[in-house]
């Protein structure tokens, strides 16, 4: 990939968050980093060690590969690699990759001057990660509450997870979430369909303007967020998706051992009715 | 302005999140189990208050002093004894007050018989419970694959009270609003049954009685409903609604049974499964032989709103512990519950046979 010509006067030294001038440097169009350096060793280790399970489990089948986290009866401790181990620094090593990718975001970030918005927003989806197999698991007091490492077989851990609780779908912090990834799409969709329809005029029409794209929305719902509100409604809309996620499930265990559908019964039990 | 909206927002958080959080219990006291392969989410969390509460109502009682081992037979001194006539007045009498102990302490003898004639047939609880004495006896000699060695006594699901506190009557349908609302398939009503879900509420109807109960086993073999297969989503809602009740009566969840990659699969799930289905087929007879057969026994105030007789379930025994009364072995202090004279299914024979003479009881004698 070429280096557009405009490029080479933003890329400039400094801005790092630790190790000066180390790996201050770009191969090709990447910034590398102290944490580009950082997060490459960690997915490379990460990505080693799920290969090395692979190959002492019982099948090379991509959908059926799976690490899995140690027994519940390990406890807070470390366990053999065999039995759990392999999981155990699997997410150190996906959680050391996920943070220093974050904190290449920020190095770059204060390199070109601007807001930490897309390192936040990132870190957001790693709480959402740090939540299932740290946070949870810690409330809990084992590590083999965390999730396992497969295609299938996490799907299976999220699928018992939920019957764990009879009916998941009555968690109060799921139903946000997944009404925040719903209007996440509906929203993304929106404003897609918005800035193409702009854009693309009929042949020999000019580009139109964002006053065009606020009276289309005043004319369809009476309202337009505005050319700046969409993108800070896409964004809280986004990052409440993946924080009620993570809540949603720190709650399912350590604040509610029940059925969810019983927590309503607050509702049932108001003295009002009741 | 903007102070104040901002004020308000963090307000209307904090609340929020307050609010949210008193619907929830506190992260201590976390007790977990692991019941399949790790990693796979298959797991018990519990939290310790919860389940001393869960234990604070629950007193085992403790066993009567054994009975003198010789002594004449109940029969052929009492009148009308027909299913304890085997045991010896000591045996006999200490049962009658286990019983009166387990299951009506407040009422005493007077319960079920008449005060000054116990030979007497005209309470009808005396009826009812001869026959409970030969569906006891039932359970524990033919649904061992059920109730194992620890069996059943009256104390297990009566616990103290003249009516067990977990018990089913048929659903009289629901009053609801006319027109298009009219029709709820019976649903949608947040039925303690179904812990408030809106699944179906009358799931023992259908699955826990009758000839020929609905399947609970209706994961299609095939996309679309058609040919042998004329299962659809409305049948998974009621099983759904069966097995919750399952969870519910037990304090367990559907992993207990299930590895729920694959509901139907017998290979991956659990031991515990095959248990559960026992138990079904276990409730299904006991209802059909003998608690329904009852029916014309109980005076109006015992029956249901569509006037059928009460019922059991999984909650009936079980009362929230996945081992009823929370693993206590009262069976094994009552070899005389193993003795009674089990008279066939027909529970007419308990009837019909009032005057006949002390302990020549129709059908055959049973030793346990």
């Amino acid at each position: 990939m070429s280096m557009l010509s405009f490029e080479k006067r933003y890329r400039v030294r400094g801005g790092t968050l630790i190790g000066g001038d180390l790996f201050d440097f770009w191969v090709g169009p990447f910034y590398v980093g102290f944490f580009g350096v950082l997060t490459a060793f960690f997915a490379l280790l990460g990505t080693l060690l799920i290969v090395w399970g692979a190959a002492m489990g019982p099948t090379w089948n991509i959908w059926q590969i799976s690490i899995n986290p140690p027994d519940l009866s390990y406890g807070l401790g470390f366990a053999p690699l065999a039995e759990g181990g392999l999981w155990q620094m699997i997410t150190i090593c996906a959680l050391g990759a996920f943070v220093s990718w974050a904190l290449r975001q920020a190095e770059i970030a204060r390199k070109l001057g601007m807001g930490l918005h897309i390192p936040i927003a990132f870190s957001v989806a790693v709480f959402a990660y740090f939540t299932l197999v740290v946070i949870r698991p810690v409330l809990l007091g084992a590590w083999g509450h965390g999730f396992p490492y497969g295609i299938m077989s996490h799907l299976d851990w999220v699928s018992n997870t939920g019957y764990q609780f009879l009916h998941f779908h009555y968690n109060p912090a799921h139903m946000l979430a997944i009404a925040f990834f719903f209007t996440t799409a509906l929203a993304l969709s929106l404003h897609g369909g918005l800035i193409l329809s702009a854009t693309n005029p009929k042949k020999g029409e000019p580009v139109k303007t964002p006053e065009y794209e606020d009276t289309f929305f005043r004319d369809v719902v009476g309202y337009s967020i505005g050319a700046l509100g969409i993108h800070r409604l896409g964004l809280f809309l986004a990052l409440s998706a993946a924080f009620w996620s993570a809540v949603c499930i720190v709650i399912s265990g350590p604040f509610w051992t029940q059925s969810w559908p019983e927590w309503w019964n607050w509702w049932l039990d108001l003295p009002i009715w009741a | 302005m903007k102070t104040m909206t901002r004020k308000t927002t963090t307000v209307a958080a904090l609340a929020g999140a307050a609010l949210l959080m008193t619907g929830c219990e506190l992260p201590i006291g976390i007790e977990t189990e692991q019941t399949g392969y790790r990693g796979l989410g298959m797991e018990q969390v519990t939290k310790r208050h919860l389940e001393a509460m869960k234990r604070s109502g629950m007193e085992i009682p403790e066993p009567e002093r054994p009975a003198a081992a010789a002594g004449p037979r109940a029969g052929d001194i009492y009148e009308n004894v027909k299913v304890l006539g085997d045991l010896n007045i000591s045996e006999f009498n200490r049962l009658m007050n286990a019983i009166t102990a387990w299951v009506a302490p407040e009422e005493g003898c007077n319960y079920c018989h008449t005060p000054g004639n116990f030979a007497d047939e005209d309470v009808y609880t005396k009826i009812v419970s001869r026959r409970m004495l030969e569906m006891t006896y039932t359970i524990n000699n033919e649904w061992t694959a059920h109730v194992g060695e620890t069996g059943v006594t009256c104390y297990t699901c009566h616990m103290g009270n003249p009516v067990p506190e977990n018990i089913w009557y048929e659903d009289s349908g629901i009053k609801h609003a006319g027109g298009l609302a009219a029709s709820r398939m019976g649903q949608n009503l947040a039925g303690s049954n179904v812990a408030s879900t809106s699944l179906p509420n009358d799931v023992f109807t259908p699955f826990l009685q009758g000839d020929g109960p609905q399947n609970i086993r209706v994961t299609p073999r095939t996309a679309l409903p058609m040919g042998d297969n004329p299962y659809n989503l409305v049948d998974a809602e009621w099983v759904h609604g069966l097995m919750i009740h399952f969870s519910k009566a037990l304090g367990a969840n559907c992993t207990t049974c299930h590895n729920t990659n694959n509901f139907p699969e017998w290979q991956t799930s659990p031991p515990q499964r095959v248990t559960a289905w026992q138990g079904i087929e276990m409730v299904r007879a006991l209802n059909n032989q003998y608690l329904n057969p009852l029916q014309p026994e109980y005076p109006d105030y015992r029956l249901g709103p569509t006037g059928d007789a009460p019922k059991t379930n999984c909650a009936t025994c079980h009362n929230g512990f996945q081992l009823p009364l929370d693993r206590a072995q009262m069976l094994k202090d009552y070899p005389e519950l193993n003795r009674v004279i089990h008279r066939g299914d027909e529970p007419a024979a308990a009837t019909s046979a009032a005057a006949e003479p002390a302990g020549d009881a129709e059908g055959e004698a049973v030793e346990g």
